[in-house]
């Protein structure tokens, strides 16, 4: 089966040149951003609005609405979320590296669109490879015109700066994204009042959009808004980047409708599980997601609503796939370390609960379960994330605590007898007490 | 403060490419770590004096991130990624052999070689995966990373270079990396201008890429 491709049609048509300025205009390049220069801010964001086009780096939230909300004073910033560090995700560096351009014009529309002047491209640390082809893309528009000062000839000027992270997995959250663009530490910021729309970027109205959500922008320009919706046959609209890693014997990115099932997706277009081992669970939407498992979920369609429904979120499309050879506690152990290890340190429940949940885990795996550790490790989620419940309920300034109860949650709810197995392991080592739960 | 004329240049010229001084800071660092091959105490009170903040606000910010190492840390760093797709796919076993072969354990260097564990790096469809000074290698095999580590003490390759890399000790990708990169990192920090390229320090490599 194959799927009608929007933002990978480039640089799968053409991919040794995908990245270059001259590939990109003589595909139709460029056009939708003049196209945008030509209409009102208004008409602009409700095309985006009409769309249905949502964030594509977790938080699925209307991409038009967001942009709605940003208001006087000015200036307003655009800041491009290109920190993907989400596990499990891979997919915007394959459209840093593979068609920089389409994320230029995809800024210019979103920066005409919302009266910004200023925008910043966030690349992560770890990406130099992206970074270079994007800011070899930005050399190239300057120079032809499409940036800088009165863009395509209009009196509109547009500056756009790429930055690189150092990282630090938080500062994919936006807020802390603003406070790592302004030289500080990648800590979270309090909502309310730090809405990025009314006190973002040095505390002006800002605009936070992920690559892949920018990336849509010139196709929906150029097609319309009804094109995009048709394009999924599913009340969620558009094209969805799908990451998928773990035991599949086709991993890779590959950009697919809404609405398809599961089964589809991990025995379809990745290729079913390698060796044709069983398949045991996946986790949906990156680490952050709680996981599904075949009894349950293989036959549900992936969408927003029913991903909600079932307890868990697409959030950025990243599909990790486990087969029945894993072992689910050495696999949530080393979930919930990610977060120890990326907590920022703000929260209480969050830095403490982490660590603490990873030194359960792994006293677990290392022989010296209790019997109470299941219950523990229960209470100690609680006490992150109230009532383990979907969407969280967190006790912290941020998601990435509640996140981090996801992988324990998962483990409790579907595979309760491998983990009592381990929290039956007691005193096969003694267990050290002080800091260790 | 000790920076030479063209890195003062290199380090107005970020500064000129922010609204405010301060959003200058994180590639600032980066500046200070291709002068010294890593943060130096020095370096940051130079970046500190150069914006216009105290050594200590720099500090706080330095200490944040994983990637301002504030110890010599030698001339390559290999991130082994060990979050989840790299660990389902046996990137421990991988790391065990990095270490075993450098004779390094990981979060520590000899001085030449640094082995560190490094949580996701996006490189998952092509787990278990590397970064060697920030450059990656997909579809890494414990035979390959004691081959890699072979080539980085016994060849001491002066910049590192993805696709080599990857033809030399890769395998699967995450997706199809298409196009050669004709640039390369010259420290354990990211290559990217002004920090610090191989194009950047070599004429013969299209001067002036980047901004």
């Amino acid at each position: 089966m194959s799927y009608p491709k929007v933002i990978t049609k480039l640089m799968e048509e053409h991919p040794s040149d995908s990245h270059t300025y001259q590939r990109y205009v003589a595909s139709g390049g460029y056009e939708a951003a003049k196209a945008s220069l030509a209409k009102t801010r208004d008409e602009l964001v409700e095309i985006v609005k009409d769309s249905g086009l949502i964030g594509r780096g977790g938080a699925l939230f209307s991409t038009g609405m967001k942009w709605s909300f940003l208001a006087p004073p000015r200036p307003s910033y655009l800041v491009v979320n290109g920190d993907e560090s989400e596990p499990g995700t891979f997919k915007d560096r394959q459209l840093l590296e593979r068609d920089p351009h389409q994320l230029i014009e995809g800024i210019i529309i979103a920066a005409f669109a919302n009266e910004v002047h200023e925008a910043f491209i966030y690349i992560r640390g770890e990406y130099p490879k992206p970074a270079r082809r994007v800011q070899q893309a930005v050399d190239d528009a300057y120079s032809e015109g499409l940036l800088g000062k009165g863009i395509f000839g209009t009196d509109y000027d547009l500056e756009v700066t790429v930055h690189l992270g150092a990282g630090a997995y938080i500062c994919g959250e936006e807020t802390a994204l603003l406070n790592s663009l302004e030289g500080k530490r990648g800590e979270p910021r309090l909502k309310p009042p730090y809405f990025p729309a009314a006190k973002g970027l040095y505390m002006m109205p800002t605009i936070v959009n992920n690559v892949e959500t920018i990336a849509n922008l010139p196709h929906i320009i150029n097609h319309g808004p009804e094109w995009y919706k048709e394009l999924s046959a599913c009340e969620d609209t558009g094209t969805f980047l799908a990451s998928v890693s773990g035991h599949v014997k086709k991993p890779g990115n590959y950009e697919l409708p809404h609405g398809i099932t599961w089964r589809e997706l991990i025995y379809d277009v990745a290729g079913g599980i390698r060796d044709d081992n069983d398949l045991k669970a996946w986790i949906p939407g990156g680490a952050s997601a709680p996981w599904f498992v075949p009894s349950l979920h293989l036959d549900d369609p992936i969408t927003k609503a029913d991903c909600a429904a079932a307890g868990s979120m697409l959030g950025s499309g990243a599909i990790i796939v486990m087969d029945h050879t894993t072992n689910v506690v050495a696999a949530a152990e080393r979930l919930v370390r990610f977060f120890a290890e990326e907590s920022c340190g703000q929260c209480t429940p969050c830095r403490e609960g982490t660590t603490w949940l990873d030194m359960i885990l792994q006293r677990m795996l290392n022989g010296g379960g209790r019997e109470v550790d299941l219950d523990l490790l229960h209470d100690v989620s609680d006490g992150i994330s109230i009532g383990l419940g979907w969407p969280p309920k967190q006790t912290t300034i941020c998601p990435l605590g509640p996140s981090a109860v996801s992988a324990v949650k998962s483990i409790l709810e579907h595979f309760r007898d491998e983990a009592e197995a381990y929290a039956r392991s007691a005193n096969q080592v003694p267990v050290t007490i002080g800091g260790e739960g | 403060m000790t920076w030479s004329p063209e890195t003062l240049e290199r380090a107005d010229a970020i500064i000129s490419k922010y609204p405010d001084r301060r959003s200058a800071l994180m590639p600032m660092l980066y500046l200070a770590m291709r002068e010294d091959g890593y943060l130096s105490e020095e370096g940051m009170r130079t970046v500190a004096e150069l914006i216009g903040i105290t050594p200590a606000q720099v500090q706080s910010v330095a200490s944040f991130y994983v990637m301002y190492k504030q110890e010599p840390i030698g001339k390559y760093l290999i991130s082994m990624c060990t979050s989840i797709s790299c660990f389902l796919m046996g990137a421990d076993d991988v790391l065990a052999a990095l270490e075993q072969a450098s004779g390094v354990p990981a979060g520590e260097t000899d001085g030449e070689i640094a082995v560190e564990h490094a949580e996701c790096i996006g490189a998952c469809g092509g787990a278990p995966a590397c970064l060697v000074n920030y450059e990656l290698i997909e579809g890494l095999s414990a035979e390959k990373a004691t081959e890699l580590v072979q080539w980085l003490r016994n060849g001491k390759p002066e910049t590192i270079n993805t696709d080599e890399m990857q033809t030399l000790f890769g395998g699967r990708t995450s997706f199809d990396w298409a196009i050669k990169e004709d640039n390369a990192a010259v420290g354990p920090y990211p290559a990217f201008p002004p920090f610090g390229t191989a194009a950047e320090n070599s004429p013969a490599l299209e001067p002036g890429r980047g901004s």
